[in-house]
Parts: C-alpha cells; structure tokens; sequence
C-alpha cells in the first residue's frame, strides 16, 4: 500500500549504560484511507463536470408587417424555399410556384442549396424556411446551420401556407409514409 | 542444493507515483469543473457550427423540454426580485415576501400564473420533485409568457437583456414557434439559440472561410 518510508536512522553513538533505548517506531503512515477520499473525489468530479461549455447560435426574426406591400418581395429566380416536414423530411421548391415541390433529405438539401448559391445572381438569392407543425425543433436548427454552413446571408422563417400544407401531405401520402 | 525461499510477504510495490498521479487528475477535475446548473428537465440541445459563447450575464432564458413545457429563468437575483414584484402586482398573484424569495433562489419555473402561489409555497425538496406543467403560451400573443417577457424587459429598463432560447432535440415546432410569438409581440427579435458545438463539414463554404481565417491570423 501507498506509505511513505522515512525510515529510522540506526542509533549513532552509544547510550550510556542504563539508559534504555527508545524503542523504535514505526514512521510508517498508512495512506489507504487518503487515497481511497482521493478517488472517491475522482469520480464524483468526473461524474458532475461539464466540459463542452454550450454555444450560442444567432436568430434575428423580422418585424411584424401588417400591411402586405411593406414587406420585402422576393424575385422569382432566386426564391428557394425549403419545408421542413416530419420524419426529417425536407421538400423544397424553387421560384413561387409550391407545386414544383421535390422530396429530399437533410443530407441531399447542402447540395440542392449549393447548387441555387452557384446558378443564382447573390443579390437575388433569397432563401425561405418554412416548418410545417410537424417538424421538431432540431430540423430548424439544422436547417438555419445549413444557411450558416453555405454562407447565404438572406434567409428568412416564415409560416407555412396551407396550401403548401396540403401539397406535403399528398406528397407523403403518395410515397406512402 | 539449497532450497529457494517462498517469499513470507508480498512484495510491497510503491504506490507513490501512482498516488501522485491520482491526486494530480483531482487538483485539475476540481479547479476546471463547472457545475451542472440544477434544471427542472432535462433539455439535450441540438448542435449547431455557431462557436459564439453563450453569454452568462444578464440572460433570460426560456427552456423548452421534449413535451412542449415552458420554463424560464433568470441569473441575476436582483432583477429577478423586481420581475417578480412586478408580476404580483400587474397579474395579482398575492405573493407573499416568502415566496417572492423561493422564488429568486428557485432555479426556473414553469407553471401558470394561477399555480405560482402555491408551487412557491412548497420548500425546496418538494419543489424540485413537483412537476410543472409550463407556462402557457399557446396563442396568438404568446400566452403567459409574453408577460414574464415583458416584465423581464421591464426590470432591465433598457439594459442589454440577452434572450436565451433553450429547448429539446425533439420539440416540435409550434412550440417554439409560441416562445418567439411572445417575444415579438414584445418587439424583441433577437435571439440565442443554446446549441451544442460541432465543426463545419470539411469542404462547406463555412469550412473554406474558416481555414482562411485561421491561414490569415498567422
């Protein structure tokens, strides 16, 4: 076991005669116990720490517009809209028209994304997300990543149409999910 | 031929390095740790490419748990005091001084404002125990919790309030959707998100920047 050994010198010098010797202690400490408090704090330090400190990701929301024509148009060339729907399914859809709508995945849409970013003029490029009711919460914060990853600078979330709404469910519906 | 001899004891290896070893990981385990900040649910945060720190000052921050429920919590004690003192007196909860304190040392609540009474009522143990079932929030000006929005801007007067949003991998939408009507309806249109680090896939646009950057810093 852990001990430290100081270890008793042997006597220098004789005593005189009728003085008894000291008997010889041990120095020895036993250090069980304070190892055993020492990996007992171990693990209860392993066990409560918390190392990869959170992140904090950016989300700017546009005001509220009540009038229609205050808010921003959208070119038709460079309108890409993404829908996020359940089962991580993502549709999306380029230009105004919802019926051009294509099924895709959270890893096909990065190349769906880069491919609008390369044939698209910048200033045009507008992105808009649109999470249906049955998205979760991890499929936005994908989907704003995606932006972040891809470098789009105008992205905005928006309500989902019903129509939109109708389109996914028959689309689902028709691959059977 | 002389007999070897049994050893009558065993040997005795020196502990002494390993010892040391030992209490040197502890000195590090207690001088890095942070502890876990006590939760009333457990929230596992999506991951995201973003490495801005969160910030621990003056934060409100609003938790959502897989089921939907709303929690909020505030760091500092002094605003908290006056968040609650405000929400006595506009939503007539008819707190007493008691509970105004419970409620600055309770870590986040998440219940309606006609359960708060008697949730702050509770001592500590129980009120860990007890199940809240969130602030409401679901309609169109964000429920309840446009409220502790507005009274949490109120007690900062102005002041820089970050505005945390917490919530679970599998939340579904409209429930946050909810938390960012009652922050809108409060002008309030910035927010954070608590996400857990990743790297950016080797090749994306954000990668190339970022070994720029790095390339550039030398």
């Amino acid at each position: 076991m852990a001990s430290l050994d100081t270890g008793g010198g042997d006597d220098h010098g004789k005593k005189g005669p009728g003085v008894k010797k000291a008997k010889k202690l041990s120095t020895r400490v036993d250090m069980t116990p304070m190892v055993d408090l020492g990996f007992l704090l171990i693990t209860f330090f392993i066990f409560t720490t918390t190392m990869a400190q959170p992140t904090a990701m950016n989300l700017f929301m546009p005001k509220d517009v009540e009038k229609q024509e205050d808010q921003n148009k959208v070119k038709e060339s460079g309108a890409f809209t993404i829908m996020l729907s359940k089962n991580d399914n993502v549709f999306y859809y380029e230009g105004l028209d919802p019926t051009q709508l294509k099924s895709t995945t959270f890893k096909g849409i990065r190349d769906e994304i880069i491919r609008k970013k390369q044939s698209t003029n910048p200033e045009d490029l507008v992105m808009i997300i649109k999470p249906t009711p049955d998205a979760t919460y991890k499929n936005t914060v994908d989907i704003l990543d995606e932006m972040t990853i891809n470098e789009i600078k105008r992205y905005a979330m928006v309500d989902i149409s019903p129509v939109e709404q109708e389109l996914i469910r028959i689309t689902e519906a028709a691959s059977g999910n | 031929m002389p007999k070897i001899k049994a050893p009558k004891h065993p040997p005795e290896n020196d502990m002494t390095p390993f010892v040391d070893v030992a209490f040197l990981i502890l000195s590090f385990f207690m001088l890095a740790t942070k502890f876990k900040p006590d939760e009333p649910v457990e929230v596992k945060t999506p991951s995201s490419v973003s490495s801005a720190a969160v910030p621990e000052k003056d934060a409100f921050m609003v938790s959502l748990d897989k089921d939907g429920r709303v929690f909020v919590s505030m760091d500092n004690p002094e605003f908290k005091q006056v968040l609650i003192e405000n929400l006595n007196k506009t939503r007539n909860l008819g707190l007493t001084n008691a509970e105004i304190k419970s409620f600055i040392n309770a870590p986040s609540v998440g219940v309606p404002f006609n359960q708060l009474k008697s949730l702050l009522g509770l001592d500590a143990d129980e009120f860990k125990k007890v199940r809240q079932p969130g602030i409401p929030c679901a309609d169109s000006l964000g429920g309840e919790l446009n409220y502790w929005v507005r009274d949490a801007l109120v007690a900062y007067s102005g002041r820089k309030l970050n505005l945390l949003i917490k919530a679970d991998n599998s939340t579904k939408y409209p429930a946050f959707k909810n938390v960012l009507t009652a922050f809108k309806k409060n002008d309030q249109n910035k927010f954070l998100l608590i996400t857990a680090p990743e790297d950016a896939p080797t090749g994306s646009a954000l990668y190339v920047t970022r070994q720029k950057q790095i390339g550039g810093g030398k």
